[in-house]
């Protein structure tokens, strides 16, 4: 495989809600074996950006291609199967199926019922809790192990390009940990992750690089180590206090 | 009212009760299985059912004119299930294709005014076919009756009876245990959702219409059996009184329509005891009155809460 080339090419998108002009011209790429995260505040378009990736919101200009093919035109359900997962923001599990349940329809794409048992194994031993509820009804979980069935949800799908939309939402500081330790797993097993945050201290642990967004612009793209000494950055989004 | 203490009696109503209710049940399941994942009221399910009761009604008339009913009367009555059938399958992915689809993301009164359209344009559709005459149901097998000592069953009715009970546990396991059926459900629960999943949000909702209009055109035969007579506004009686099972057991709850199909056969069933028979349709809407009074939500259906 080639590393370093991009898996994800956003080129200069542009969505409006309505008439409001949300995104501005973002570009960014995401390239294989990567863990890229995008910062920013509240409401600066990160989720949007996510959203447009996966094809819940449409493009008004530019264009996404992923591995070469153009995606922006395309439906959620055929961008699932191109290989990109998204763990969306609020989690949005199937609260009334079962663990197992939620889990099968992360895999609703794959038919290699073998492969999906052992998958299935294999995210039980990423998150041992869903393993102990998985005959639960999703909706009695605590809010920690939906997160945990959301992303393990999207890891059933085998996706080459996770997207996470701030997975620390919600969470006890014990369980951010726990999660962004799996994150970091999932990553080192193969799976490149382009991860929405907006606990910047968290997400620049395990992050190679990353773009500040700021009210529907890229406001800074580099490698994590420079961001982090960026005065900028570390007044806005890391509270001044790193090291 | 001597008769009330007679068993006999009790058992016949609740044979009657068990049969109709189980006819109702079958068409209650299409209006609660669309309202689970669109939100919306199809109106026009009732002329589903009725086109279903023709489908069998042209299939039966050609294998009795080609004798063939003779040599396979069993045969002919399954085939005539699954003309039905598939005469209301495809019908309902037209209605939900044409009628509803483009009207998705409208304002709730739209697909509403629209399922009442499509309702009054098959009821003339089908009166221009018929010429607005009644038909008969030929009758390939003499009813008889089974008789156990102190009550007996006809063979009608205990085909209805075990037919709707075969379906509805057929459809129960659909949901439960296939693929498909856990996807009807998540995309029930959130669309956005399921269709990250890589679920065909859109094939899923013509599914869900598919199997709703193949449930109400076996409902649609069953009738055609036990009343014999058919014609274009068939529909409307027995369409109403679904949709108030389906609310009665809870809108969108597949076991709610279950329950409430039988529930409303049984009040039926028995209220004829109490009052002339004419007032049959008196009971139905009376109780849907009394239901959406005190509990809004129906027997088994929960609390709504809004959407984020």
């Amino acid at each position: 495989m080639n590393k370093g080339q991009g898996l994800l090419t956003v080129r200069d998108i542009h969505i409006y809600y309505g008439n409001i002009h949300a995104i501005k011209g973002i570009s960014l790429v995401v390239r294989k074996g990567e863990i890229v995260t995008l910062i920013g505040s509240n409401g600066a378009g990160k989720t949007t950006v996510l959203n447009a990736v996966s094809g819940v919101l449409k493009t008004r200009q530019g264009s996404i291609d992923f591995e070469g093919t153009r995606i922006n035109r395309l439906s959620p359900h055929s961008i699932v199967r191109m290989g990109i997962s998204q763990v969306p923001e609020g989690r949005k599990i199937f609260s009334r199926l079962t663990v197992t349940e939620n889990l099968e329809m992360g895999a609703f794409i794959r038919n290699d019922i073998k492969e999906i048992v052992k998958d299935m194994e294999g995210v039980f031993e990423l998150f041992p809790r869903l393993r102990e509820r998985r005959g639960q009804i999703a909706g009695t979980l605590s809010g920690g192990e939906q997160q945990m069935l959301a992303t393990a949800r999207a890891l059933m799908a085998r996706p080459q390009l996770l997207l996470l939309d701030e997975p620390s939402m919600g969470l006890a500081p014990l369980l951010v940990e726990t999660i962004f330790d799996t994150i970091q797993r999932i990553s080192e097993e193969g799976t490149t992750i382009l991860l929405v945050e907006q606990n910047a201290l968290m997400a620049f642990v395990i992050a190679t690089r990353g773009y500040v967004i700021q009210t529907g612009r890229i406001a800074l793209e580099d490698k994590i180590e420079n961001l982090s000494k960026n005065e900028m950055v570390r007044d806005l989004y890391l509270g001044g206090d790193l090291d | 009212m001597s008769y009330l203490l007679n068993p006999q009696v009790i058992i016949d109503q609740i044979i009657n009760g068990l049969t109709i209710g189980g006819i109702y049940a079958l068409i209650a399941l299409g209006y609660t299985l669309v309202y689970g994942i669109l939100f919306m009221i199809n109106f026009a399910h009732g002329e589903i059912f009725m086109f279903g009761s023709f489908g069998g009604f042209a299939a039966l008339t050609y294998f009795v004119n080609s004798g063939f009913s003779d040599t396979h009367p069993g045969l002919s009555i399954v085939a005539a299930f699954l003309a039905a059938m598939v005469v209301s399958a495809i019908l309902g992915a037209l209605l939900e294709r044409i009628a509803y689809r483009p009207l998705r993301n409208a304002p709730r009164l739209a697909p509403l005014i629209s399922a009442i359209g499509a309702s009054i344009f098959l009821q003339n559709v089908m009166m221009l076919i018929i010429k607005a005459r009644m038909q008969v149901y030929p009758d390939i097998i003499q009813e008889e009756f089974l008789e156990f000592g102190w009550f007996s069953i006809s063979y009608f009715q205990l085909f209805i009876i075990s037919g709707s009970v075969l379906l509805m546990v057929g459809l129960y396991l659909f949901i439960q245990k296939t693929k498909t059926g856990k996807a009807m459900r998540a995309v029930a629960e959130d669309r956005d959702a399921a269709s990250l999943m890589g679920i065909d949000v859109n094939r899923i909702i013509l599914i869900t219409f598919v199997i709703g209009s193949a449930l109400a055109a076996a409902a649609g035969v069953m009738v055609g059996i036990y009343y014999t007579q058919i014609d274009h506004m068939m529909g409307f009686i027995p369409g109403i009184k679904a949709f108030t099972a389906a609310v009665l057991g809870g809108i969108g709850n597949v076991p709610g329509a279950m329950l409430g199909g039988y529930f409303l056969g049984l009040a039926e069933a028995f209220g004829v005891l109490f009052m002339p028979a004419e007032y049959k349709d008196v009971i139905a809407f009376g109780l849907l009155v009394l239901v959406l009074i005190f509990r809004p939500s129906g027997i088994l259906g929960e609390v709504v809460s809004e959407r984020a």
